[in-house]
């Protein structure tokens, strides 16, 4: 059984409740980046960024090592944890489901422009 | 895991949050006015077609009986394999075009539902947000994702998350 530690939680849903540092978790998983191409990429100040890291490094979510001038980013040991997973499998699920549901709207827009006048 | 919106072209992005100790919430802006939407969350012919996604990966929704009004009464059966399942529980507030309210009854600390349809420039936003009684009641439900817990459920929600349109 996992056990959840819940300060930890809590710190990593709210590092988790940004859209940008959902992203730089999304980026670290492809590869390790330095806080200047991630600024760069997320079109932010370095200053903008290095708080964002903050939040992520904070929740364990990410690990940073300074070498000479540049400050290297990668997914801290807890990575995309449980809690990240459950959020992303949540969104997945209601995704698909709205998707459908727009899809049954464009029906129902249809039939009403094509009813009977007076429905 | 893919953490950038990649949603179809046009569609618009569904956002998924933890608003407290035990709640979250997802929000998603639908282009219809809010009674169209409403009426396709609570005519159990319309809603069984999109909560359940169709797809190829063998999960069904057998029954879908829902009594929509303050009171009223909702049961959905699935199958997925030889399994079976069901989720049911009642209404506890209906308001048509505006929101619905509902409990979840199939677990022992089951969540309360509620559903918001806010109309917005002729479009509707739509807010799913669901309490759990206590904050172990979430880290439970956090846990069954992530450990397995309760399996069957868990399964499901994967077969619907990674299941091809």
């Amino acid at each position: 059984m996992v056990q959840f530690n819940s300060t930890s939680l809590d710190a990593s849903f709210a590092a988790l409740s940004d859209a940008t540092r959902r992203g730089v978790l999304a980026q670290l998983g492809r590869s390790d980046a330095s806080i200047t191409t991630l600024a760069d990429q997320f079109h932010m100040t370095l200053t903008g960024m290095k708080k964002h890291v903050q939040v992520l490094e904070r929740a364990g979510l990410v690990t940073t090592e300074k070498v000479g001038r540049v400050r290297t980013c990668r997914l801290g040991e807890r990575g995309l944890g449980a809690e990240a997973e459950w959020i992303d499998a949540q969104r997945k699920l209601f995704e698909r489901r709205f998707a459908a549901l727009d899809a049954i709207i464009e029906e129902m827009k249809q039939e009403e422009a094509n009813g009977p006048a007076g429905e | 895991m893919d953490q950038q919106v990649s949603n179809a072209a046009g569609a618009n992005p569904t956002n998924v949050e933890r608003i407290s100790d035990r709640e979250f919430a997802v929000t998603r802006l639908f282009d219809a006015p809010p009674r169209m939407v409403f009426t396709a969350w609570s005519d159990p012919s319309l809603f069984q077609r999109w909560w359940v996604p169709k797809s190829a990966t063998g999960v069904s929704l057998v029954s879908c009986d829902m009594d929509v009004r303050t009171g009223g009464k909702y049961r959905l059966e699935f199958a997925a394999g030889d399994q079976t399942m069901a989720f049911f529980g009642k209404y506890l507030d209906v308001v048509p075009d505006q929101r619905m309210v509902w409990t979840n009854d199939e677990g022992e600390e089951g969540a309360v539902t509620t559903v918001t349809f806010k109309e917005q420039g002729g479009k509707t936003l739509v807010t799913y947000h669901e309490t759990y009684p206590s904050k172990e009641a979430l880290e439970e439900a956090l846990s069954g994702s992530a450990a397995g817990l309760p399996e069957q459920f868990e399964q499901l929600a994967e077969l619907l998350a990674t299941a091809e349109a």
